[in-house]
């Protein structure tokens, strides 16, 4: 296939063949993620630059490494401490790193679609490292790579997403992605997070946990934004917790060996239960692992060679 | 294949005598198979250090381990070539720590390659010596690199193409000589 990207921005205009290409290179990738030497000369020279306009650990870090053992220079902005806090628009900030000639940008902003505002002015490469409520594929792909490395082909395979979806790039770029693949996905929580209109999206709507939970293969627990509550999305931690909290018992009806996944950061007791958390069902810190080696291959993928087709 | 067919340079059966000989040097050069370990470079080198593996075996009665390399990542063109390669799993089942690794690949042309694969296996442990064995050396060097075990000197220029075919990925077995399709326009 012709790897043509100059780009990831999202899923959604993805082909099947361009997804398996990248999840190809990540099995690769992650070969090498796992040596004891994790270096290579392959970006030598390069620079990835990563632009975060909100607070991240793991995929800020996880894009710095990823590039780092690739052998390319990364850099990382912190917001706060730099030119933005004195009223630079984005698209001056862009125009600057630019003209430092990074050959990447790695950008996560609150805005939905500034990720493709960037695309469009730069001639450097842009992964989105999640754009408001849009997307965020390299979550995406780093889900459906450890869900395929646990049980294999997910086609006709049934993915349970849980709890407060209306807010979550995590829970559309999933849909988008795990629909392409031939993955049953049903959304579940309550109906002030969980609204009708996103049937659009083609994956099934519920507000019952327990009734969704049977013959599900994978089981994705959301963050649930503390913030909400304050807005009347869900009236009570405790009574949320009661209805969508992941437990051991509740995960039972599975009636399977279901796997846990959760994009981290976890609110433990709230969303998912320390039990559950912490279980052998729960591939949490895969999923953390295997998100170096999805951005890894991104990064080969992109600046890895002058002209971007595959043989 | 790109450019006509000049000559055979290698019959199935003359495939197999150089790699026979080739097995038998390596068990020759290194006092036994102690310490061993094949490396194919991918693509043809796989099925070539296979078949190593199998001589050996009938000589010496031993498996010795072997490993794949995929050495896209070292390459040193990466940034002026016009494809972008599909990158491979490197697969070496055992440490190569202290071992005497053997490089095995199908032709030895500029040696741009062997070089790749040389920082490819140095990045995966620190062996105690690293040979290479090809099955045929084209010359045309372009970096300080020579093989250990070649199966055949092969004076060529380099308008000329060396085009190994082996049953496992072609579906033929031989060596032939191309010459490039001529640009009479030149």
């Amino acid at each position: 296939m012709k790897w043509q990207r100059k780009d990831v921005l999202a899923i959604e205009d993805m082909s099947v063949d361009e997804i398996r290409h990248i999840l190809h290179t990540a099995k690769v990738m992650k070969e090498i993620l796992m040596r004891p030497i994790k270096k290579l000369p392959t970006l030598k020279g390069k620079s990835v630059v990563n632009l975060f306009y909100e607070a991240s650990t793991r995929t800020r870090t996880s894009f710095e490494m990823a590039g780092k053992v690739l052998g390319a220079d990364t850099t990382s902005i912190a917001v706060a401490q730099s030119s933005v806090s004195k009223g630079e628009s984005l698209y001056d900030t862009a125009k600057t790193i630019q003209a430092m000639r990074a050959d990447l940008v790695i950008i996560r902003h609150s805005s939905s679609g500034s990720a493709k505002f960037l695309a469009d002015i730069l001639d450097a490469g842009v992964i989105n490292a999640g754009d408001g409520q849009h997307a965020h594929p390299t979550q995406a792909l780093l889900d459906i790579f450890t869900m395929e490395e646990q049980l294999g082909d997910m086609n006709g395979k049934k993915v349970v997403i849980v709890g407060d979806v209306l807010h979550s790039r995590v829970a559309r770029s999933n849909a988008w992605c795990l629909q392409k693949l031939g993955v049953d996905v049903t959304f579940v929580g309550p109906p002030t997070l969980v609204p009708f209109e996103m049937e659009g999206l083609g994956v099934k709507l519920a507000h019952d946990l327990d009734s969704v939970l049977p013959g599900a293969d994978v089981v994705m627990a959301l963050r649930l934004q503390l913030e909400r509550q304050k807005s009347g999305l869900f009236p009570s931690l405790r009574e949320y917790s009661q209805l969508y909290g992941l437990t051991t018992e509740r995960l039972k009806k599975t009636e399977k060996q279901s796997i846990i996944l959760h994009p981290g950061p976890m609110n433990r007791n709230v969303e998912i239960s320390d039990e559950v958390a912490d279980s052998a069902q729960a591939l949490i810190e895969r999923q953390v692992t295997n998100g170096v080696a999805i951005r890894m291959a991104l990064i080969y993928l992109l600046i890895g060679g002058s002209s971007n087709v595959v043989a | 294949m790109e450019g006509t067919i000049k000559s055979k340079i290698l019959d199935a059966d003359g495939i197999r005598r150089a790699i026979t000989r080739i097995a038998h040097e390596i068990v020759e050069k290194n006092k036994g198979t102690d310490r061993l370990v094949l490396v194919g470079i991918r693509r043809r080198g796989v099925p070539l250090a296979e078949r190593i593996r199998q001589y050996i075996e009938k000589l010496e009665g031993v498996q010795v381990p072997l490993g794949i390399l995929d050495i896209t990542l070292y390459r040193d063109d990466l940034s002026t070539i016009d494809i972008h390669p599909v990158v491979h799993e490197t697969d070496i089942p055992v440490s190569i720590e202290g071992k005497s690794v053997i490089l095995v690949d199908d032709v030895l042309y500029t040696g741009r390659t062997a070089r790749a694969a040389l920082d490819a296996t140095m990045d995966l442990g620190r062996p105690a010596r690293i040979q290479l064995a090809v099955l045929v050396d084209r010359g045309h060097r372009e970096l300080p690199i020579r093989a250990d075990y070649v199966g055949k000197n092969l004076p060529t220029s380099r308008r000329e193409i060396v085009a190994v075919r082996l049953q496992e990925v072609d579906k033929e077995e031989d060596v032939l000589l191309l010459e490039h399709e001529e640009d009479t326009s030149k």
